[in-house]
């Protein structure tokens, strides 16, 4: 196979493959790293089952290609957890029974994720909106808005 | 109430697994050896196949077979079926098409799987895919439900007219006398939008052929994995159920959609004996979900109700034209009949009606079951009626329903359906008071002064849940019996397998079910696995739809229980030196009565197994049991919703100010789980009413809905909050009195957006999906007048 050598960190750490010029990062996580938490839901951006921070900014990695991960850094949901550890998302979305089937659910907590590092203290109306670029079709994103909320005030140590 | 045991709001135990990231779906299993198939599909609506040439594909890099109609044929591989028996009017039976897993001589939709690639990697299938040349001679087609009949192009040559059925329900005599009594009569055109069900994973399956065996695996994005290996063993005679396995492991959400069987799992399938057994995989790109997926609803109906002068509701006619798409899908036929026109009593005593229901062929995906299935067809009919009978006659709506409730149970409807308990009273009463009902006209004149339009709507929904019992819908026209299955292993140590046919794909069972057993047993929770989705692991069951499982596939575990109880008695009897009588078990011990002997459940559990202190010619050793269960009816939950919605004059938005539902689903296992459910139900519901439509283009006959960009569906942005709360009537049929929740919020929620919305603008009616343009449109006529 005649591929791009890419050298990146995925979740701290250092990772080597090889891909297709025209493969998406989506595909060489799932694929070739067995990264599969994220998702492909559409594979046109709409609906953030693949999301993935890449460099600190929110991405939908079916739109990135696995090439451009070249000396980036990427976070994933299997790099969430710190060991045994949940984040306080991942821990309150349980409590908040914020899943259903769960397959949307490595993209919401990614998302949730991006948005309290950039807005820590969000209203009702900013975590609907930030959120706004995930689809649920289980949930009615009610119980997700609260996880998000509790999340966000136990992380502000509030 | 223990912490764990039925009614406490218990943490879902499958939840680690999705919130780490070790989901394990179709998508995610890759198998040695594994190679992908890609669908060449109908680029046309309607054509006849004229050729197709495989040979540039055949010769494209890694391809290692592309397959056609005539290749499924010569290994006589049987065609996709509809498992429901409808007769018309006059008898005869349903007029259904063939199905082939790959088109033989016509495609009938955009979409239609026509020849399949299988390849080395998913983009040498998809560009080889490319390379097959079909020559199509293009039919004249129709899209349209309500043009069907007078269509030009047939769909199939055993329907004349593209009609599948003309079915009838109900005394067509007698409603018409009612009628002729009537002081106001109520008339409206509804539309039942056509719906994509989209859940968030695309199906996708893997199929593999060992040959060293002779025996197939099918890993599938099943809501049913036993009927699906029925059905590709009865019908489409691939393999003899005991050589074939089924497996659906985590599925993403199914709504009624992944009930079906799909001619890709089949061809999957019987593809990875032909390239001489390396598995075959298939994933959905989003696109062939929008095509190829089963879609739900495409109702047009006329709809009639006649009141006498007070508001009492004497007579209700129906007439239904409901497309099935180009094919009959798996039970398409039970949807716009048994599933909806029995629920068009509602939650009122009406004392005669009448339905007809013509089902006609389109050239369209195929429809079929999705979130409700007939019965948000059905709400939607009577409970915009009601409310629109209500404001003709200028009675308040609430009171309009008050006086027409049914209040005694058990009530036989003229529409099959025996209601066997609620209180519909008890749940307007609650979501009145929650909704602050007596507050609306002082919030609606405050909204006016900001120059906001302020509406308010009902939706007093009923549904049939746990569809059933066998020997009743065998007798209407199913071809399966619909009980559960159950089993009970109890290990060693005490702790619990439960086997079950049901099979969750977000619902919760893993939990629920292991709350039963916890509530039962005086287990942990932590002690109690559920097993469910392999062919090899649980015998047999019917799979979840239909919001079943509570009702039907817990009672069978609960039977199972039962059985455990009763034989753990007797163990524990030997063992304390009792008599079986005086032994009794509570909170998880064995005790005998006067005495202080005791006996935890985990030691009986090891007694029976050690089996040193029973004679085992009259008590087997071991300590596991099994249950079928048949329910003696349907469940019948149902609620109040109240939609309040302001809508912008100036853009036509439409924004949802307050939401209160109240339901009553009998005993609740998991509030927390049930108001998920709810949740998601009502968000699917708004869905269907102010953004999701599927349009296919009449001069074309392409799907213009066919990605995220074109097909709205809710975001968070686009939703409120939810003020639920429950009322409680059991259900008598079952022990633990469960109704079944999965469905409610899709059933009630479309009606009571457009009350609010045809409040709100001040119009009788108004078409679904009411989009921003739509409520624009409707508003122009009252702003002209007013200038």
């Amino acid at each position: 196979m005649s591929g791009v050598h890419v050298t990146t960190t995925i979740n701290g750490d250092e990772v080597d493959f090889v891909c297709p010029a025209d493969e998406t990062l989506l595909d060489a996580l799932r694929n070739r790293l067995g990264l599969t938490g994220a998702k492909e839901g559409c594979g046109t951006g709409d609906c953030g089952a693949c999301s993935v921070i890449l460099d600190g900014r929110l991405v939908c990695s079916c739109l990135v290609l696995g090439a451009e991960a070249q000396g980036r850094k990427i976070e994933t949901i299997e790099g969430m957890a710190d060991g045994e550890k949940l984040h306080p998302l991942q821990r309150l979305f349980i409590s908040h029974a914020a899943l259903q089937c769960g397959i949307c659910t490595p993209g919401f907590l990614i998302a949730a994720k991006n948005l309290l590092e950039m807005n820590p203290d969000p209203t009702e109306e900013e975590i609907r909106f930030g959120l706004a670029g995930n689809l649920c079709r289980c949930t009615g994103y009610d119980k997700i808005v609260r996880a998000v909320q509790a999340a966000a005030k136990e992380m502000r140590g509030a | 109430m223990s912490e764990t045991g039925i009614g406490a709001r218990v943490k879902r135990k499958e939840d680690h697994r999705f919130i780490t990231g070790k989901g394990r779906y179709t998508d995610d299993i890759n198998l040695k050896g594994q190679v992908y198939a890609y669908f060449v599909r109908s680029p046309h609506a309607h054509a006849e196949i004229k050729s197709i040439n495989t040979a540039k594909a055949a010769k494209a890099p890694g391809v290692l077979g592309v397959f056609k109609g005539e290749d499924v044929a010569e290994d006589k591989i049987g065609g996709l079926i509809c498992g429901w028996m409808i007769h018309s009017k006059d008898g005869s039976p349903m007029k259904a098409g063939p199905h082939p897993i790959l088109a033989v001589g016509k495609v009938r939709y955009v979409g239609d799987h026509v020849a399949v690639v299988v390849a080395e990697t998913r983009e040498q299938a998809k560009a080889a895919a490319a390379l097959v040349e079909v020559q199509y001679g293009v039919l004249p087609h129709n899209v349209d439900a309500a043009k069907a009949k007078s269509a030009k192009g047939q769909v199939h040559e055993v329907a004349p007219n593209n009609l599948v059925f003309n079915w009838s329900l109900g005394d067509e005599a007698a409603t018409d006398a009612a009628f002729k009594k009537a002081a106001h009569v109520t008339r409206l055109e509804i539309v039942n939008n056509r719906l994509i069900p989209n859940a968030m994973e695309p199906r996708a399956a893997i199929g593999s052929y060992d040959t060293g065996d002779d025996h197939y695996t099918l890993y599938t994005t099943s809501q049913n994995p036993h009927v699906a290996r029925l059905v590709i063993s009865a019908f489409h005679g691939l393999a003899p159920e005991h050589k074939l396995r089924v497996i659906a492991p985590d599925v993403g959400g199914g709504f009624g959609s992944k009930i079906f069987i799909y001619a890709e799992e089949v061809v999957c399938l019987w593809a990875s004996k032909r390239v001489g057994g390396r598995p075959v995989k298939w994933t959905a790109e989003r696109t062939e979900s929008f095509l190829a997926d089963a879609h739900g609803r495409d109702h047009v109906t006329h709809a009639e109700l006649a009141m006498d002068k007070d508001g009492k509701i004497l007579a209700m006619k129906v007439n239904t034209i409901a497309s099935m798409g180009a094919y009959l899908s798996t039970f398409a036929s039970c949807v716009p009949t048994y599933l909806y026109a029995t629920l068009l009593s509602g939650q009122y005593n009406i004392p005669s009606i009448y339905a007809e229901v013509d089902a006609v062929y389109t050239n369209t995906a195929p429809v079929d079951a999705y979130r409700g299935a007939g019965r948000p067809e059905a709400t939607y009919v009577v409970e915009r009626l009601v409310e629109t009978a209500a404001r003709e006659m200028r009675i308040d709506p609430a009171e309009f329903r008050r006086r027409n409730f049914i209040t005694s149970f058990p009530h036989q409807t003229p529409v099959i359906m025996c209601y066997d308990a609620g209180d519909y009273n008890a749940s307007l009463t609650k979501a009145l008071e929650l909704a602050d009902y007596k507050g609306f006209p002082a919030r609606k004149a405050e909204a006016a002064k900001r120059g906001k339009l302020r509406g308010i709507g009902f939706s007093n929904y009923i549904e049939a849940c746990g569809i059933a019992p066998s020997a009743a819908v065998g007798s209407l026209g199913a071809g399966v019996g619909l009980w559960e299955s159950a089993e009970v292993r109890v290990n060693p140590v005490g702790t619990v397998e439960i086997l079950t046919g049901s099979h969750s794909h977000g619902q919760g069972h893993e939990t629920t079910f292991a709350q039963l057993v916890s509530d039962r047993l005086g287990v942990s929770i932590d002690n109690v696995s559920i097993v469910h989705g392999d062919t090899d692991k649980v015998q047999f069951g019917m799979g979840t739809y239909g919001s079943r499982s509570g009702a039907v596939g817990m009672t069978a575990i609960a039977k199972a229980l039962d059985k455990i109880e009763a034989k753990a008695k007797k163990v524990a009897a030997h063992v304390m030196e009792a008599a079986e009588g005086d032994v009794e078990f509570k909170d998880g011990s064995f005790s005998v009565k006067g005495t202080d002997k005791k006996m935890a459940f985990g030691e009986v559990a090891l007694a029976a197994y050690v089996a040193h202190k029973f004679p085992t010619s009259e008590i087997e050793p071991g300590l596991k049991e099994s249950a079928f269960h048949d329910p003696t009816n349907f469940t019948f939950p149902a609620g109040c919703h109240i939609c309040e919605v302001e809508i912008d004059p100036d853009t036509g938005v439409t924004q949802i100010a307050n939401w209160v539902a109240v339901d009553d689903f009998g005993s609740v296992i998991n509030p927390m789980i049930v108001e998920g459910q709810v949740h998601g139900g009502i968000v699917q519901g708004v869905g269907q009413a102010l953004t999701e439509g599927c349009v296919y283009d009449s001069g074309s006959g392409q799907l213009l809905t066919g990605s995220y960009m074109d097909y709205c569906m809710p975001r968070a942005a686009d939703v409120p909050s939810f003020k639920l709360a429950f009322t409680e009537t059991k259900c008598p049929s079952n022990p633990l009195g469960m109704k079944g929740c999965g469905e409610a919020g899709a059933i009630a929620a479309p009606a009571a957006v457009i009350n609010a919305i045809t409040d709100a603008v001040g119009v009788k009616d108004l078409p679904m999906p009411a989009t921003s343009q739509v409520v624009w449109n409707a508003l122009q006529p009252m702003k002209k007048a007013a200038e």
